[in-house]
């Protein structure tokens, strides 16, 4: 036996044991953690602190006083508020525009039985490998033709388009993995395809479009190309554009209120994702064994 | 039965809208787009048929080929850390954490789905020199060194952007390649452990080429969405100094929306899209290559 497989040989047999192996493991971990997460926690620090104190005090200090009204004039000076509700309101219809018309085309393509289904699908995969770019010229025309620029309705409808190759893509192999005789039982039954797709379709993908959905959801919501292309009024910016922006709303930068901002955008992002972190990981696991 | 999965007045009720939008917001424009390549002008002055001026135009830019340049070589280095960083720490998840790796892989998994704008803004003031030194800096003159203006230069800043990348991504790559590793059969490892396959060796000439597949398949997500990198550079840099850090992706977005060329700008987006077309197929076509011979190998 080599010297490098005994420590293993060893924990298997007694795994309270410590063993340079395991100190090795430990430190590296250990480490691992502490790059993840230091940013976030000089982030938050720096949140709470006055100008003053940023700029002259040592850069790892706590603040002396916790500046709660950092995230007050983050949230209202800084147009922050507004954001949000742009951000909510160019995301949700589209992720639910999105899920619906893409769930349907899934089942379509997947369960039932037609000629030039293969392609369709094709024609759909093939539209995952074109980047945004090339879309935002004729994009832009149409909506300024259009009169659209300057309203949420390129959001949601570019959104909408942009997420929809994927989501089809994911969903047709979401119902490969539903039994064929599950659907033809319920037509022997006497149920219409449309019937089958609502009662029995949706239910047993219910999970597959809630991993989707989170999917969907982030990348629209962490998006700045389209958000930056198509409007450029600042009452109409989403969260991700007033964030980019914020230093120059003040002139000279106000660090509080900008680092309260950040805060803002990465911690409610992350208690999203603690609410829900579970499902995200098991679908992108075997989301990665289908695709 | 045949009739009614086969029901024509459902089939175009449920797939009807979904192939509407996407004919209407992505086919048609990308041959608009491909027309556009012919003319020149912008919404406001019209448009004038420009014959091949644009692609004359885009042989001889040499802040095209300079972009581009970047664009290849932000996609190599990125790649190359991205999937090797997520690798070790999938090997780490399931070697070495086993069951206990479910807090690290959390932990390690945050920075993915956080806005690239904000880890931007994040990682500005971490690297920042003025108006006060950021934590980096900060750290080095406590180790007795100089602060460096690490945005300011191109080198610098370039790493800068590629430690971000790693940061960011890692957590991504780590799960979906933990995802091919649980598949490995345990006897499979546990039969080479025993005729004497240590750490290294195991790694080697086991674990790899048993989890090639999704190596590559995480090396193909990785280019493509490197290659397109846009956010974080507008974020972290705006491109500079100069222009030493705009990739293909912004450079056409500033010729478009900045210099209101749109004919040029389609042109140069169609430029990305041949690119990373390319790059796609040939990483593919040696993937195959590489499965077949590690394979042969293996009998």
């Amino acid at each position: 036996m080599t010297a490098a497989t005994a420590p293993v040989v060893r924990r298997r047999r007694r795994s309270s044991r410590v063993t340079p192996g395991k100190i090795i493991i430990w430190v590296l971990t250990a480490l691992l953690i502490f790059v993840m997460a230091a940013p976030m926690v000089w982030l938050l620090i720096s949140s709470f602190k006055t100008q003053n104190e940023f700029l002259t005090g040592g850069i790892f200090d706590l603040p002396a006083q916790w500046q709660w009204n950092n995230y007050f004039e983050a949230w209202v000076t800084g147009n922050f508020a507004t954001n949000v509700r742009n951000s909510v309101i160019a995301t949700l219809p589209s992720l639910f525009l999105l899920l619906l018309i893409g769930v349907a085309a899934g089942f379509v393509l997947e369960v039932m039985v037609w000629k030039g289904r293969n392609t369709t699908l094709l024609l759909f995969l093939a539209g995952i490998m074109v980047p945004g770019q090339m879309l935002l010229v004729p994009l832009f025309i149409s909506y300024f033709r259009l009169g659209l620029t300057e309203t949420y309705w390129p959001f949601i409808l570019t959104y909408t388009a942009m997420g929809l190759p994927l989501t089809v893509f994911m969903m047709a192999a979401y119902f490969r993995s539903v039994p064929r005789e599950v659907f033809e039982a319920a037509t022997i039954d006497g149920a219409s395809m449309l019937r089958s797709f609502w009662a029995i379709g949706i239910p047993m993908v219910s999970n597959a479009i809630v991993t989707l959905g989170l999917v969907q959801f982030f990348s629209i919501w962490n998006d700045l190309l389209v958000a930056l292309t198509f409007v450029t009024n600042p009452d109409l910016a989403t969260i991700q554009v007033g964030l980019l922006n914020f230093s120059g709303e003040y002139g000279a930068t106000n660090y509080g209120p900008l680092f309260a901002a950040i805060c803002l955008n990465v911690f409610g992002t992350l208690i999203v994702f603690l609410m829900l972190s579970k499902k995200i990981m098991a679908g992108m696991a075997s989301g990665a064994i289908k695709g | 039965m045949r009739s009614v999965l086969g029901d024509r007045k459902t089939i175009i009720l449920l797939l009807a809208p979904a192939l509407l939008f996407y004919t209407a917001i992505k086919v048609v424009p990308i041959f608009w787009s491909l027309g556009l390549t012919f003319f020149e002008g912008n919404v406001l002055r019209g448009f004038t048929p420009a014959g091949f001026a644009n692609f004359t135009r885009l042989i001889g830019d040499s802040n095209f080929w300079e972009s581009l340049t970047f664009s290849f070589r932000y996609a190599a280095v990125a790649t190359v850390l991205q999937v090797s960083a997520g690798y070790l720490l999938a090997l780490l998840y399931v070697f070495a954490l086993k069951r206990s790796s479910v807090i690290v892989r959390t932990i390690c998994f945050f920075p993915v789905i956080l806005p690239t704008v904000a880890v931007a803004q994040l990682f500005k003031r971490l690297f920042a020199i003025n108006p006060q030194p950021g934590p980096v800096n900060a750290l080095i003159e406590f180790f007795g060194g100089q602060s460096i203006d690490w945005l300011g230069d191109a080198t610098t800043a370039f790493w800068v952007f590629m430690i971000m990348d790693v940061w960011k991504s890692m957590g991504f790559f780590a799960v979906l390649l933990f995802a091919g590793l649980v598949d490995i059969p345990e006897e499979l490892i546990e039969s080479a452990r025993i005729d004497g396959a240590n750490g290294l060796r195991l790694v080697r000439h086991m674990i790899i080429p048993l989890s090639l597949p999704v190596l590559l398949a995480a090396v193909v997500f990785a280019i493509n969405s490197t290659f397109k990198v846009f956010d974080s550079v507008i974020a972290l840099t705006n491109g500079g100094p100069g222009n030493d850090t705009t990739p293909l992706t912004l450079y056409m977005f500033r010729t478009t929306f900045t210099y209101n060329e749109y004919g040029y700008g389609s042109t140069l987006a169609l430029a990305l899209t041949v690119v990373a077309f390319l790059i796609t197929i040939l990483v593919f076509r040696s993937s195959r290559r590489d499965i077949t011979a590690s394979g042969g190998a293996k009998k």
